[in-house]
């Protein structure tokens, strides 16, 4: 399954690592999405998530996605329910605390349709270190002894050569590729986050190529007034999309706070029926719009409005 | 001011456990009754309280009715010191900054083992849970207080499966199995509180709530438990406690 390190090499020399303008349309990033590829999601919970790019994913019909983020929300719930993806890897994964266990979860995992393959939320960002440092493996102090590390086949434990103390060696997480979404980057991909940067930045030099979604495309001399808020180097990206309000209904950092009134009605109506009631949301919000902008249309100007007020007003003191 | 004399059982469990903080600790804590106690206990008794959040966050101030629904969400980073990458902060916990990891529970055993994965045999769950999340992290390297209802079926004598260790299957188990460090510490519950034995880490009654009996403890708890025969009461939440509280928490997010 895992790749060896001179593949993982060879991948990168392959790819085109100018400063080169890589800016298209969400269509046409879901296009360099292969079926049965490992895809790895920046953000956590309802932040950061890269929906657009999730949604342009599940419209183009990819099939036996395997997904890796750190804490899966309902993104995960549209992923199992449309197909496109059969395995998630993580470390928790339902809707949100407030509303219970997700039930699309429960329905997919517990009928054998799809699985769920949990890690500790420290060792999944380690293995997406690793990733990045191009090292097989990183050693950690947690899962031992659990029935978490019971149940995963892929860590070793081992006792350390320098002191002798049990260690759990994880191993690297390279996915083929990252989907990560940022307040700004310019057209060559130069990333810059704001607030919580999750394992992103690990994720995007773990990953074999990067999808950049963003709030906006600055230029590249704005990115070079601040390089020290550059998170992700252009020669990581392969391609940037510009998604204003590209995680709704979840957040984006300072930008907009998730819609919690679409995410109550989302819930209840897929935790009622995993089945008809995710089939119902899909058409409707993903199958249904044809474009992004009239999926935002159907959340709604004063939903979207308040959520921006309420995100950007949260460094108010 | 508040009713003295009503409140609910998540109310009881969040005054509680806020109570066991001290000032100046550093404490890592995960969303619900975590969160909201130790939220609370910053603005009681400890003013110098340092709380951290998996998302990424040391330090933060959580504003009075804008509860985060997770501790991954940019509220959690209102008037925080500093935001971080979420391996950088549970890595904090491996090299040893935290004094106290603070969970919720869903199953526990005598030991001190929370099960949050499945219920049933895991190969063919009747129910699969959202998962550890932190929850494993944070319980294998730190001292721990659990704040969970206290209900027979979630005090079992062995959980189903072990997502976040207590003591494993007691004695020196959680050592020879590679954490030397942490450990549970205490378990709050709406009926009292409980430590473990320092020789065989089984759980114990170290304290009731005004008005529980140890036979009201035992009946609700699906294996033996000790207890001192002069066992101590708590003091019942103050006025001042639950108004605190409800002030966080007004639309009962996390206190139903």
């Amino acid at each position: 399954m895992s790749e060896t390190y001179l593949e993982l090499r060879r991948k990168l020399a392959e790819r085109d690592r100018s400063l080169h303008e890589k800016v298209m349309s969400l269509e046409a990033a879901a296009g360099l999405v292969k079926d049965g590829e490992t895809v790895g999601i920046g953000g956590s919970t309802l932040s950061r998530t890269p929906m657009a790019m999730i949604w342009a994913l599940i419209r183009a019909g990819r099939k036996r996605l395997t997904c890796a983020r750190s804490i899966t929300s309902s993104e995960g719930d549209w992923l199992f329910g449309s197909g496109a993806c059969d395995r998630v890897i993580t470390s928790w994964f339902s809707q949100g605390i407030v509303w219970g266990i997700s039930k699309v979860m429960r329905h997919h995992v517990e009928t054998g349709k799809a699985r769920f393959d949990e890690w500790s939320h420290m060792s999944v960002g380690l293995r997406f270190k690793a990733g990045a440092m191009g090292v097989p493996f990183l050693p950690v102090r947690s899962m031992l002894g659990s029935d978490v590390l019971r149940q995963r086949p892929e860590p070793r434990e081992i006792d350390c050569p320098f002191t002798g103390e049990k260690l759990l060696l994880v191993p690297a997480l390279n996915p083929d590729v990252a989907l990560i979404h940022v307040q700004r980057c310019d057209p060559y991909g130069n990333a810059q986050m704001d607030g919580l940067p999750f394992m992103d930045a690990d994720l995007a030099m773990a990953a074999n190529r990067v999808i950049l979604t963003t709030e906006r495309i600055v230029s590249n001399d704005q990115i070079r007034r601040a390089p020290d808020h550059t998170k992700i180097p252009f020669f990581a990206v392969e391609a940037v999309v510009e998604v204003p309000f590209g995680c709704a209904p979840h957040e984006c950092g300072g930008i907009y706070e998730p819609l919690y009134d679409h995410m109550d009605y989302y819930t209840s109506l897929v935790n009622k029926d995993p089945v008809g009631g995710m089939k119902e949301y899909l058409d409707r919000y993903v199958y249904g719009p044809k474009t992004w902008v009239e999926y935002l249309n159907l959340l709604g100007l004063g939903p979207l409005l308040d959520a921006a007020l309420r995100g950007r007003s949260i460094a108010n003191a | 001011m508040p009713d003295r004399d009503t409140y609910t059982a998540s109310e009881l469990l969040a005054v509680m456990s806020s109570r066991l903080l001290k000032d100046g600790q550093v404490v890592f804590a995960g969303v619900g009754i975590p969160l909201l106690a130790a939220t609370l206990a910053q603005g009681l008794h400890c003013p110098g309280l340092t709380i951290l959040f998996e998302g990424g966050v040391i330090g933060p101030m959580i504003e009075p009715g804008k509860l985060p629904p997770s501790t991954n969400e940019q509220r959690c980073t209102k008037r925080a010191n500093m935001v971080l990458g979420s391996t950088d902060v549970l890595l904090l916990l491996q090299r040893g900054y935290i004094d106290v990891g603070f969970m919720g529970g869903a199953q526990i055993d005598r030991h001190g083992n929370l099960n949050s994965s499945f219920i049933g045999d895991p190969a063919k769950p009747k129910t699969r849970l959202p998962g550890t999340g932190g929850g494993n992290d944070i319980s294998s390297l730190a001292q721990m207080i659990v704040a969970m209802k206290h209900e027979k079926r979630r005090f079992v004598e062995h959980v189903d499966f072990v997502t976040s260790p207590g003591f494993l299957t007691g004695g020196s188990s959680r050592r020879d199995s590679g954490l030397p460090s942490g450990g549970m510490y205490r378990v709050v519950t709406d009926l009292g509180i409980f430590g473990f034995d320092d020789e065989t880490k089984r759980m114990m009654i170290l304290a009731l709530h005004p008005g529980v009996t140890t036979g009201q403890v035992q009946e609700n708890t699906g294996f033996p438990l000790s207890a001192d025969p002069d066992v101590e009461v708590t003091a019942r939440p103050t006025g001042r406690e639950l108004e605190c509280l409800r002030r966080l928490d007004p639309q009962r997010l996390y206190t139903a």
